[in-house]
């Protein structure tokens, strides 16, 4: 499977050395990084090359490094029915860059661009309809952002008085807590109790 | 060798043998039918003390005397039509309660598709900020007297959603809740306690707005 997407990757930069900045295969997987204005292209030549032909499209998200001068990896997946074999294309956009939209060629990266503009604020040109999807009406805010708050800004309830749920600042009754101090995803040094023990019966 | 046999310590008092020749003793019926009483094939006849006694009191003087109280009550909680407002996988759970299984249809409870000829609503899943204008629509257009159960961790408090920027943290900031039924989804089972504990309240708080 491997040398399958060696193969492909290399194909694809050899036929588009222009668009394909770098390629690699990772986790049995194929990413390739491209530059923002290349990615409509790159996305044509995929769906109609005749050892690609990655017509599916998977799903466009993006990725929030908020430590990066180019913020956002907005990433695309494609899916060949044809070859089988599936591709992930990624971006890097800063937060004022506007990303060509693919609707163009694939039709189904409507509702996927408007997803990521709603979650991550990244704007896309040549989208035809482009507002939230996912959101309340009228929110404010990108809650994928990694400097969004998890619990908002502001909370709902039903006002007695004018007789309708109003919007109001978040009062928490009881703050948010963060329990991974313990995680072991982390790959934390922690010592659980009772292991001082075992050092003591070695010792 | 048969079903009884006194010579190998086999003794079962409900069962007889048939014997092939001679007199016979009568075959005795074995199982819960056998010990039903006579009456119980009678018209009419049913177990429940509570309408045995009203049946009673039917044939003697030919009809009944209550309170309006009682009989606004009895049809209150024998037609608890709720409003299907399923928002999340506590729905399922909901289907599961009218369904033959558990059968809520047996209580007067059926689900209604219209909040104008609906008495109960069960708010059964997350709760969102977008759905929660809709929600109190919903309410709104119930006629009264109108009750709200709660179903599940979400609609109670916003349960593993508690912190989240796009859920209600309960769905009693919105709608006045009578009943809370916990669970993650709740069973069922445990549903049909909830309403059952409604008829309760209802029958214990009593009659007309005046």
């Amino acid at each position: 499977m491997s040398e399958l997407l060696n193969e492909l990757g290399g194909h694809i930069e050899a036929k588009r050395p222009d668009c394909v900045a770098s390629w690699e295969v990772a986790y049995g997987e194929l990413t390739v990084n491209v530059a923002l204005s290349n990615i409509v292209g790159l996305v044509e030549f995929l769906r109609t090359d005749p050892s690609c032909r990655f017509t599916s499209l998977v799903d466009i998200t993006a990725v929030d490094h908020p430590e990066r001068p180019k913020r956002f990896d907005v990433v695309y997946h494609f899916l060949s029915m044809y070859q089988n074999h599936r591709i992930r294309l990624r971006v890097a956009a800063r937060e004022d860059d506007m990303i060509p939209s693919i609707t163009g060629i694939h039709p189904s990266a409507n509702w996927f661009e408007r997803e990521v503009f709603d979650m991550f604020g990244l704007l896309f040109t040549g989208h035809p309809d482009l507002r939230r999807i996912l959101t309340d009406y009228g929110f404010r805010g990108y809650p994928l952002r990694k400097d969004f708050p998890t619990t908002g800004y502001t909370e709902v309830r039903y006002d007695e008085e004018q007789k309708r749920v109003i919007y109001e600042p978040v009062s928490l009754v009881q703050e948010y807590r963060q329990f991974d101090f313990m995680s072991p995803w982390e790959g934390a040094d922690y010592i659980l109790p009772g292991d001082e023990k075992s050092e003591e019966a070695k010792g | 060798m048969g079903v009884n046999d006194p010579e190998a310590g086999v003794e079962n008092p409900d069962v007889t043998d048939v014997r092939g020749e001679g007199e016979q003793t009568p075959r005795v019926k074995s199982g819960p039918s056998a010990r039903a009483p006579l009456e119980a094939e009678a018209p009419g006849f049913d177990r429940d003390p509570v309408s045995q006694t009203l049946n009673r009191e039917l044939q003697d003087k030919g009809f009944l005397l209550t309170s309006t109280e009682d009989l606004i009550n009895w049809a209150r909680t024998g037609s608890l039509h709720w409003m299907t407002f399923g928002l999340a996988c506590c729905a399922i759970e909901m289907m599961h309660t009218s369904m033959p299984r558990y059968d809520a249809e047996r209580f007067g409870i059926a689900p209604r598709a219209t909040p104008r000829q609906a008495d109960l609503m069960i708010v059964a899943g997350t709760l969102t900020n977008k759905m929660a204008p809709a929600l109190r629509k919903v309410f709104d257009q119930m006629p009264e007297p109108r009750y709200v159960i709660s179903m599940g961790s979400c609609a109670n408090g916003g349960g593993y959603y508690h912190y989240s920027y796009s859920v209600v943290r309960g769905c009693d900031r919105v709608v006045p809740v009578d009943v809370y039924v916990p669970g993650c989804p709740p069973t069922a089972e445990a549903l049909l306690y909830g309403i059952m504990a409604l008829q309760k309240k209802i029958r214990r708080t009593g009659t007309l707005v005046r």
